[in-house]
């Protein structure tokens, strides 16, 4: 087997997790494609380790779970405000900038 | 024959201006604009007394006139042409043209006449304005006018002659213009100004023409390089400074706003539409003789204008009922004479000039006793409704019957020693032209003959025709004192300065000696011919409106007259070549300004706009829209990376 | 712990450098198939739980691929962080928010639907088009950073190189904890009603403290009909029944007295029959 498999099975996930952030409308559904993306990037940087024989892409992996991690507790924390203020978790409803 | 002409002389020839007097010429400019600027400024404080400022500026001119014109005439003959420099005018390059003054013959004469007989209508002025509140505008542009036109004749270069013949044009139009509550008034204005911007235009030609031919625009340069120039060449100038006259004296082709022009106060009329003004072209023509003596084919041109207006104005004068438009209709005729003269080469210009000198006394004369009329019959001026005015106007009368005798030319008034001399200036030449000429200019007397007696009966004889309650009255002393003096010029002026052929004499340095030339009839039968057909004229107004009644309302007359009623359709003729097609032009270049360019314009404007709109729908507020428009713009810019990059 | 370190050794024999033994090719296409169901569940589940549990499954199987990829603390990080930490928050959030919601599956904006298919698709296929088109070199393997094992090969990047990295980073979770909080705090917009506020309000209305007496209380009677006397002697008009009291079938306190011969310290104009009033309880 080829380590591009692995790869390639990134980028499904990837294009997976862009999908459900066009499609779906509830806040945190929208927020788990987020972090599907942001895994199968993880997924990426540590197969590229492996190939280079370097441990930077691990590296890079392990900063992103972290920054991963204080982003979910920022965004959580906005969604909960969102949805005490208005009662809705729709992504649909923060429409206020249009023309 | 030689023709020692001092305008020919080279440049460094030339003499300049010696004396107190001469040199003082530009206030012959000066006071009158003065004036002008003094009353237009000075506000109604000055309506009390401004008019007498109005009549001493003419005044001063024609005092400071006859002085120069003294002191010429104290040395030869061959010092009579002065030039007086003012100052360095226009330095641009290759042509330097200087502002100077021309004293010579010539334009004395005309400083002469201009400010003799302005001053007096200046007076008549007076009186004539006394119930107008703007009286002291009206003075204040008279004065202007009087600069302009001493400009005019004083100029020592065409620039400088156009810069006064632009403002005799500018105060023609605020003159005719002034009583322009009325719209008719300001109409006529607005087309008097425009028919003379036609000849302007040739005037501009002729200027270019001139500069590039001869590198300058001043006498001194030009003639002295027109012998040399080739006939084409002059043949163009000419034809474009005939252009040039014609609009200024109203002959045909431009003569259809003098007529109108009537509309303006008499005494505008009296001054600008009959003793100077419209002279301007003769003066032109006159001043040129250099360029026209190269080009025959043009003088022929002039000829043939002068031909065809004095016949023109004769047919339109004797059908008119208004007296000032049967004026105005002679004073076209008048002027035809004189171009006809001067386009007849040396032998005429001297007529022509003198012709002027004489048509100015006697036309003023003419039209200032019309003013009289029309202020003694309630501003009245038909002459359908004259009739027996003898008794009650007897000055008026008096001026006025010396002055008709003039424009006949019976002996021994003024008009018989220059309009005789004109038509036996016609009957000289070779071939079919002295016939011709001679033949018009002959019938062109009779017909004048007969128009003027008419407008004289009608007016003054026959039987009352007024309208109900018309009080004739003589006109104040203001008014008659003028006449008085333009009578007894209109008398003794021609015969005057025939004595011994002195105005011919002294107009040489300019006009050229020329021997005199045997006309292909002789004179003593000329001048019987011409009389016969003037008594003849006389004699058949005498019978039709003395001895007949006059009807009050027009007859139906034949053809020609209902025609010379409409002055000869000159205004129809007019909007059909040049208006109508002009009015299409103008409309069809706005419409294809505004559909075409402006569209197109708006067009990619509104394009804009529109797309603008369109893209605008794509903020639609929605945050999975704009993740779809993140998420489309980096599929694209991956797809084109890679693209260029294999 | 030593369990910890069998684990830790383990990649050597596993995974073994750039190659890929059988095992890790089972282990591949096991569990690829089953992340790409949990991602599509995510996508298409209708309850939000059910996407969450999705994935789950997805961070699950990628422990699974970090570690047989010679990532262990990686792998290990990721069920402890992520899986761990950050999806027990998504699930409390949805739990807060309400687990029962359940989007509908009608599309709001139009041609969404079509747009993200597309756009999914052309994202997959874009970058499965360079994978697939690029060479790679051989995969040199991990064994040499990973000889005293990955966590100090880590280690060694982390704190060597990355450091400035690292101490930012820390920065950062610090100030996002600092953040939610600030974010979900609730600024009280009325003060605090508690019970020293409620009693002070039922004070300050004047209405009822103490509960009502049973009719007939500190009364020289304990009829039905008799109101009972609050501690200054007023009579309490509401301890009589209400139909009593429309009846007219009231009796003052000394009437009663009169009839009974009572003593009390009421002074008689003190007692008067109060209004009929219909008030409320105290």
């Amino acid at each position: 087997m080829n380590l591009s498999n692995y790869l390639v099975l990134a980028s499904i996930l990837f294009a997976i997790g862009t999908a459900t952030v066009l499609l779906r409308r509830n806040a945190i559904i929208v927020f788990m494609g987020v972090e599907l993306m942001l895994n199968s990037a993880n997924l990426l940087l540590v197969t590229f380790a492996r190939i280079h024989g370097d441990l930077q892409g691990q590296v890079m992996a392990f900063f992103v779970m972290v920054v991963a991690a204080a982003e979910v507790v920022v965004g959580l924390a906005i969604i909960v405000s969102i949805f005490r203020a208005r009662g809705s978790a729709s992504v649909d409803d923060v429409n206020l900038l249009k023309n | 024959m030689a023709i020692l002409r001092l305008l020919e002389l080279a440049p460094a020839q030339q003499q300049a201006a010696s004396g107190f007097l001469q040199t003082s010429a530009w206030l012959l400019v000066a006071i009158p604009l003065l004036s002008a600027a003094f009353l237009l400024l000075a506000g109604k404080r000055a309506d009390g007394w401004g008019h007498w400022v109005g009549v001493a500026a003419p005044g001063l001119a024609f005092v400071l006139g006859l002085g120069v014109t003294v002191s010429l005439l104290g040395g030869d003959a061959a010092t009579r042409v002065r030039s007086l420099h003012l100052f360095s005018w226009i330095p641009a390059g290759s042509l330097h043209l200087d502002a100077g003054l021309r004293l010579d013959p010539l334009s004395l004469t005309f400083v002469l006449l201009v400010t003799f007989v302005g001053t007096l209508i200046h007076v008549y002025s007076v009186a004539y304005m006394d119930h107008d509140p703007s009286r002291r505008r009206f003075f204040a542009y008279l004065n202007f006018f009087i600069a302009a036109m001493l400009l005019l004749v004083l100029a020592d270069s065409y620039l400088l002659l156009f810069v006064g013949w632009e403002g005799v044009g500018l105060a023609s139009y605020l003159l005719i213009g002034f009583w322009n509550h009325e719209t008719p008034n300001a109409v006529a204005a607005k087309k008097a100004f425009v028919m003379n911007r036609v000849g302007d235009l040739g005037m501009l030609v002729a200027l270019m023409v001139m500069f590039a031919s001869f590198g300058a625009v001043d006498f001194t340069t030009v003639f002295h390089g027109a012998p040399g120039a080739s006939a084409g060449v002059l043949t163009a100038i000419a034809l474009m400074l005939l252009l040039a006259a014609c609009g200024k004296s109203a002959q045909f082709p431009l003569q259809a706003w003098l007529g109108d022009a009537m509309a303006g106060p008499t005494p505008v009329s009296a001054l600008i539409h009959a003793a100077t003004m419209v002279t301007a072209g003769v003066y032109l023509v006159v001043r040129s003789a250099p360029i026209f003596e190269g080009a025959p084919n043009a003088q022929l041109v002039v000829v043939i204008v002068g031909g065809i207006t004095l016949i023109f104005g004769a047919i339109v004068g004797l059908a008119k009922d208004d007296i000032k438009k049967v004026l105005a209709a002679s004073t076209m005729s008048q002027i035809g004479y004189m171009m006809l003269a001067a386009g007849l080469g040396p032998i005429g210009y001297a007529f022509a000039i003198f012709h002027l000198v004489t048509h100015g006394f006697f036309k003023a004369g003419l039209f200032l006793g019309a003013g009289s009329v029309m202020h003694g019959m309630d501003d009245q001026a038909d002459m359908r409704r004259f009739g027996a005015l003898q008794k009650f106007l007897p000055i008026t009368w008096a001026t006025f019957a010396i002055a008709w005798l003039a424009i006949l030319g019976i002996p021994p008034f003024s008009g018989f020693w220059t309009k005789d001399k004109i038509i036996e200036a016609a009957f000289v030449g070779d071939g079919w032209r002295p016939w011709v000429f001679g033949l018009v200019a002959l019938i062109g007397a009779g017909l004048t003959a007969f128009y003027m007696s008419r407008l004289f009966f009608m007016t003054f004889h026959g039987t009352e025709r007024w309208t109900k309650d018309q009080h004739p009255h003589e006109a104040p002393k203001l008014m008659t004192v003028p006449m008085i003096v333009l009578a007894v010029g209109s008398a003794f002026v021609g015969g005057l300065l025939s004595i011994g052929g002195a105005f011919s004499t002294w107009l040489e340095p300019v006009t050229g000696h020329h021997e005199h030339a045997e006309p292909v009839l002789s004179v003593p039968a000329i001048t019987v011919a011409t009389l016969l057909l003037v008594l003849a004229g006389a004699f058949f107004a005498w019978r039709q409106y003395v001895v007949s009644t006059v009807p009050v309302t027009p007859p139906l007359a034949s053809v020609l007259t209902r025609a010379a009623r409409r002055d000869l359709y000159q205004d129809e003729v007019n909007e059909a070549l040049f208006m109508h097609p002009g009015q299409y032009l103008t409309r069809s270049l706005t419409y294809g300004d505004r559909r075409v360019l402006d569209a197109g314009v708006d067009g990619i404007g509104r394009l804009v706009a529109g797309t603008g709109e369109l893209l605008r729908r794509w903020q639609n507020g929605y945050a999975r829209s704009y993740a779809a428009t993140m998420v489309a713009g980096l599929l694209i810019l991956l797809v084109v990376v890679l693209a260029f990059q294999s | 712990m030593t369990q910890l370190s069998v684990l830790l050794s383990l990649p050597a024999s596993i995974t073994s450098g750039g190659n890929v033994s059988s095992g890790e090719t089972a282990l591949f296409w096991v569990l690829a198939p089953l992340m790409v169901f949990g991602a599509l569940g995510l996508l298409f589940a209708r309850k939000a739980v059910h996407a969450a549990l999705g994935i789950v499954l997805v961070m699950i199987s990628l422990a699974f691929l970090y570690t047989a990829q010679e990532a262990p603390f990686l792998g290990v990080a990721q069920v402890v962080v992520y899986t761990g930490a950050v999806m027990m928050l998504f699930v409390f959030v949805l739990m807060l928010v309400g687990v029962d919601n359940s989007d509908s599956l009608v599309e709001t904006l139009k041609g969404q639907r079509w747009i993200g298919a597309i756009l999914g698709l052309g994202v997959a296929a874009a970058l499965i088009g360079v994978i697939q088109t690029a060479t790679f070199d051989q995969a040199r393997g991990l064994t040499t950073p990973n000889a005293d094992s990955n966590p100090v090969g880590v280690a060694r990047v982390i704190f060597g190189q990355d450091i400035f990295a690292f101490e930012v980073v820390g920065v950062l979770l610090i100030t996002a904890a600092l953040g939610a909080l600030v974010l979900t705090h609730r600024q009280r917009l009325v003060p605090r009603v508690g019970q020293k506020e409620r009693a002070d309000a039922r004070v300050a209305s004047g209405g009822r403290l103490a509960p009502l007496a049973a009719p007939g209380v500190y009364a020289g009677s304990n009829a039905m009909d008799t109101p009972a006397l609050d501690p200054e002697g007023r009579p309490i008009e509401e301890s009589v029944s209400r139909v009593l009291r429309t009846r007219g079938q009231r009796r003052s306190a000394t009437e009663v007295e009169a009839q009974v011969g009572g003593t009390s310290a009421i002074e008689p104009a003190q007692i008067e029959p109060a209004q009929i009033e219909e008030g409320t309880q105290p």
